[in-house]
């Protein structure tokens, strides 16, 4: 059972307010004095997650959730899905448009740093429904 | 420290005014957000041409040192508002990123 969680709320196209859930996330880490290797591996994955959601989906939410040996975080959003995941998570492979590029987004880093990060790392997705991203570092 | 940073690069401070005697360790040039969420280092002072409020965002992720954006290029307002509010230090200079970053050599950083 996790001893702490929240919920932050990602909308699409949102850039403007990008990496608050990930700064929420990161403030809330420190506060709890968790050592600051794993915060940055947090921090790293947890703004992939948040990019992808504005980038990608119709929107979602962020979750995090603490207990005695890990860290959750959770992407879960409410669609397009991905079609083809092990394409999506082949570096450099990217689905985003030229204006998202333009701002430094949209390598085809993502997936992989948040899988490089990650102690335990999850993707599921069905096409109509949505994307769920599940990733434990442990503590 | 920052302050001598903005000395040696000519830098003008469009953010985080309170934060010159923070200390940079390092330095690191790049564009790719997601290549410098992976790569940029705790202290480093990042040159980036990228201007918008995201830069802020991943450099408070990362703890990096400052921001520096060369050829004056002008950042989004909302960037250095982010940037006060997370006390990230802009520093806006007309140099390019090699040039400052063999500014940057010359003080002993990156080494």
């Amino acid at each position: 059972m996790s001893l702490i969680q929240y919920h932050f709320n990602v909308e699409k196209d949102d850039f403007d307010r990008a990496g608050e859930a990930s700064s929420n996330i990161k403030k809330i880490l420190r506060q709890l004095g968790i050592d600051a290797a794993i915060i940055r591996k947090v921090a790293i994955s947890t703004y992939e997650a948040e990019i992808n959601v504005v980038i990608h989906s119709l929107g979602g939410v962020i979750s995090l959730e603490i207990d005695t040996s890990s860290i959750k975080i959770t992407a879960k959003d409410r669609g397009p899905g991905i079609a083809n995941i092990e394409l999506a998570m082949q570096a450099g492979y990217s689905t985003a448009s030229d204006k998202v590029r333009e701002m430094g987004f949209g390598a085809g880093m993502g997936l992989p740093n948040m899988e490089k990060c990650a102690d335990k790392f999850e993707v599921e997705s069905v096409v109509g429904i949505g994307t769920t991203i599940t990733m434990h570092m442990y503590i | 420290m920052i302050k001598n940073i903005c000395e040696k690069i000519n830098a003008t401070v469009i953010a985080g005014a309170d934060e010159m005697e923070k200390e940079i360790s390092g330095v690191y040039i790049c564009d790719l957000l997601s290549w410098v969420m992976s790569h940029a280092n705790k202290g480093d002072a990042w040159i980036t041409v990228m201007s918008h409020a995201n830069v802020v965002a991943v450099a408070s992720l990362l703890d990096l040192g400052c921001v520096i954006v060369p050829e004056d290029i002008k950042m989004d307002e909302d960037a250095i508002k982010k940037a006060n509010e997370e006390g990230i230090p802009l520093l806006s200079t007309s140099m390019n990123s090699y040039e400052i970053a063999i500014a940057l050599n010359n003080m002993g950083l990156g080494l």
